[in-house]
C-alpha cells in the first residue's frame, strides 16, 4: 500500500472570474480520515470539492489526489452531490440510478448481466435502500435519495468519498442516519471522507479532523486544535468566540449585536445548533 | 370479413413504389423520433424540439432557392440552429435564446421563400409534409441517416442519461456537460430534418414528443420507456398511412392525432394505476 496522503495541497490558490476564491491552501489529509468540511455560505466549500474533482484548476500551487495529479483516477473518487431533481413520473427506478454509478460515464449502454445486477443489489442493501429499489426515484424522499446517491458514488469502490452538504435537505433524524451510514461504510472500506456541512455539531462524534473554511482560507486539524477563538479569529479576520455547551460547539462573532440569529434543530426537543453566521 | 379487410387494406397499399417509400421512411423516422424524444422529455427540452423543425423549414426554403436537396438544406440549417442554441444557452436563459434563434430562422425562411418565388404547393409540402410523395432517393437517405442517428444515440446513451439526471455526478466522472448538451441538440436537429419532409415542419414536433411522453407514462425504466415510445410511434405512422391512403385525409393530421390519442391514453393509464397503487408507507419489502 502506498503511504501517499489521500489529498495533498501545496500553496493552492483558486481564482474564478477575477476573484480569489481560495487562497494559500496548504494541507494534507491522511488516508482513512473522516474530515468535516465546515464553513459559512460562500466560504468556498463547493469550490474545494470541485478542485479535488479536477473540475476547476488552481491558478497556482499543486494538488495531488491519491498521489496522482487531479483529474486522473476519477473512479477512485466517489462524489455525492447535494441532491437531484426528478419528477414523480420520471421512468428511472432507484436501481437504475444507482447502476449509473457503476459505468454511467462509459460509451454505449449497459448490457444487463447477473454480476452487474448483483453488485447493484449488494450496494442497495448496504445503504438500506433495497425496499425501494424498484420505485421511481422521483417518488422518493430526500433521505431516500441521499442513500441512493451514496450507493451510486460507492459502486466503483472509491478510496475517497466527497459529500457536498448531504444534510441540507434532511431533518435531524435522517441526517443522523446518513452520518452513521457514511461513518460505518468509511470504516469498513477504509475510505477517506470529506463531508461538507455548515454546522459541525452533528459530525462531532464521527469526524477525526475538521477542515474549517472562511474568507477563502482553510485550517485543518483536530476539532480541539482548530475550533479555538484565536485560530478562528485569525481565519475570519475578526474576533470570534467559541462556546462549548452540552457537548455542542457554537461559533459566534464577538462583536455581533444579536449573537444567536441562526438556530436550527429546535424541533424534536433537540438542543439547538447555531451555525456560524459571520 | 374479407370485404372489410379489402376496404381497409386497399390494393397497392404494400406494392406501389410510392407507398413502399412511405412505409419505409415513416418507420425510420418514427423510431428515431421516439428514441430522441425520450431524451427531450428527460431533459425537459420540448421547446427545443418544437423550435428546431420549424426553424429548419428555412433551410428547405434556402435549398429551393439554390436548387439543392431539401434534406440537405434542412439538416444544415437545423444543425446551425442547434449549435447556436447549444452555445448561447451557456450565457443566457435558455428559453430566450431558443426563441430568438427560432424567430431568426423563421424570418430567414420568409426571406428565402419570397426571393425564391416558391410556389404554394412547395411551401405547403414543407409545412405539412408529403409522406406519399417521398422519392426513392429520399427514402434511402432518410433510412441511412436514421440508422446513423440511432447508432450515435446508442453510443452516447449512458453519458447522456447520466448527465441528464445527475449532472454534477456526471461532471465528476469526467463527462463533459457542454459537449453532451451540444450532442443532444444536434441529435434533435438531425432527427427533425428527417421528419420535416415526411410529417411537415409544423407537425414534426408531435412525433417526437407524443410517443415519448406516452412511453414515459407507461414505463418505469428508461429502456422500457423507449421501447413503448417506439411502439406507439410506429403504430401511429402505420395506421396513418393506411387511413391516409383509404380516405386521403392528410397524413400529418393523422400522425399528430394518433400521437395525441396515445399520449392521452398513456396518461390515463398512468393515473388510474397510481390511484390503485399502495401508499408509499405500505410498500412491500422486495
Ligand atoms: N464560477 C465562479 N465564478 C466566480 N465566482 C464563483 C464561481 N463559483 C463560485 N464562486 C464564488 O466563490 C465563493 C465560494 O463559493 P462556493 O460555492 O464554493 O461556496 P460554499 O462554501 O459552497 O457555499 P454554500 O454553503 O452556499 O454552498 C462564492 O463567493 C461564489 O460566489
Ligand atoms: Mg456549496
Amino acid at each position: 500500500m502506498s503511504v501517499e496522503p489521500a489529498i495533498a495541497m501545496d500553496q493552492v490558490d483558486v481564482v474564478l472570474s477575477g476573484h480569489t476564491i481560495l487562497r494559500a491552501l496548504d494541507f494534507s489529509i491522511a488516508r482513512g480520515a473522516f474530515v468535516g468540511v465546515i464553513g459559512p455560505n460562500g466560504a468556498g466549500k463547493t469550490t474545494l470539492i470541485r478542485l479535488i474533482l479536477g473540475l476547476i484548476h488552481p491558478s497556482s500551487g499543486t494538488i495531488r489526489v491519491l498521489g496522482m495529479p487531479v483529474g486522473k483516477g476519477r473512479r477512485r473518487i466517489g462524489y455525492v452531490p447535494q441532491s437531484f431533481a426528478a419528477d414523480p413520473d420520471l421512468p428511472l427506478r432507484a436501481k437504475d440510478l444507482v447502476g449509473l454509478g457503476l459505468d454511467g460515464e462509459r460509451w454505449g449502454f449497459a448490457l444487463p448481466s447477473r454480476s452487474r445486477q448483483q453488485r447493484i443489489q449488494e450496494m442497495l442493501d448496504r445503504v438500506g435502500a433495497s425496499a425501494y429499489a424498484n420505485e421511481p426515484v422521483g417518488t422518493l424522499s430526500g433521505g431516500e435519495r441521499q442513500r441512493l446517491l451514496i450507493a451510486q458514488a460507492l459502486l466503483t469502490n472509491p478510496d475517497i468519498l466527497l459529500l457536498d452538504e448531504p444534510l441540507s435537505n434532511l431533518d435531524i433524524r435522517s441526517g443522523r442516519e446518513i452520518i452513521e451510514l457514511v461513518d460505518e461504510i468509511a470504516r469498513e472500506r477504509q475510505v477517506t471522507v470529506l463531508f461538507v456541512a455548515h454546522d459541525m455539531n452533528p459530525l462531532l462524534a464521527v469526524m477525526n479532523e475538521v477542515l474549517y473554511l472562511a474568507q477563502g482560507r482553510a485550517v485543518v486539524g483536530s476539532v480541539d486544535d482548530v475550533v479555538q477563538p484565536e485560530v478562528l479569529s485569525r481565519l475570519y479576520g475578526q474576533p470570534v468566540d467559541v462556546l462549548r455547551v452540552h457537548g455542542r460547539i457554537l461559533v459566534i462573532a464577538s462583536d455581533s449585536v444579536v449573537p444567536f440569529t441562526h438556530f436550527e434543530g429546535v424541533a424534536h426537543g433537540q438542543p439547538s445548533s447555531p451555525s456560524p453566521h459571520l | 370479413m374479407m370485404q372489410i379487410w379489402g376496404q381497409v387494406f386497399q390494393p397497392g397499399l404494400f406494392t406501389y413504389p410510392f407507398l413502399i417509400h412511405a412505409w419505409v421512411s415513416a418507420s425510420a423516422i418514427a423510431i428515431i423520433s421516439a428514441v430522441i424524444g425520450f431524451f427531450v422529455n428527460l431533459r425537459g427540452e420540448s421547446f427545443v424540439a418544437h423550435a428546431l423543425p420549424r426553424g429548419a423549414f428555412a433551410g428547405a426554403a434556402a435549398a429551393f432557392l439554390v436548387g439543392a436537396s431539401s434534406l440537405l438544406g434542412l439538416s444544415v440549417f437545423a444543425v446551425a440552429m442547434a449549435l447556436g442554441m447549444g452555445t448561447m444557452r451557456r450565457q443566457g436563459e435558455k428559453g430566450v435564446s431558443t426563441a430568438l434563434i427560432l424567430v431568426m430562422a423563421l424570418a430567414l425562411g420568409d426571406l428565402f421563400l419570397t426571393v425564391g418565388n416558391a410556389y404554394a404547393p412547395e411551401v405547403f409540402a414543407l409545412l405539412f409534409g408529403q409522406l406519399l410523395g417521398v422519392s426513392s432517393a429520399e427514402m434511402i437517405a432518410i433510412t441511412i441517416l436514421s440508422a446513423v442517428l440511432l447508432l450515435v444515440v446508442g453510443a452516447v446513451f449512458r453519458p447522456l442519461l447520466l448527465s441528464s439526471t445527475v449532472p454534477e455526478f456526471a461532471a465528476a466522472r469526467g463527462v463533459p456537460l457542454t459537449v453532451m448538451n451540444i450532442t443532444f441538440t444536434v441529435l434533435v436537429a438531425l432527427a427533425a430534418s428527417l421528419t420535416v419532409p415526411v410529417v411537415g415542419a409544423l407537425l414534426a414536433f408531435s412525433l417526437m414528443i407524443g410517443p415519448a411522453a406516452a412511453g414515459w407514462y407507461l414505463a418505469k425504466s428508461p429502456g422500457r420507456a423507449m421501447a413503448y415510445a417506439v411502439a406507439v410511434a410506429l403504430s401511429s405512422v402505420w395506421i396513418s398511412i393506411v387511413i391516409g391512403y383509404d380516405t386521403s385525409l392528410p397524413v400529418g393530421f393523422l400522425v399528430a392525432t394518433f400521437c395525441l390519442i396515445a399520449y392521452g391514453g398513456a396518461r390515463w393509464i398512468h393515473f388510474s394505476r397510481s390511484r390503485r397503487a399502495p401508499a408509499p408507507s405500505q410498500r412491500p419489502q422486495s
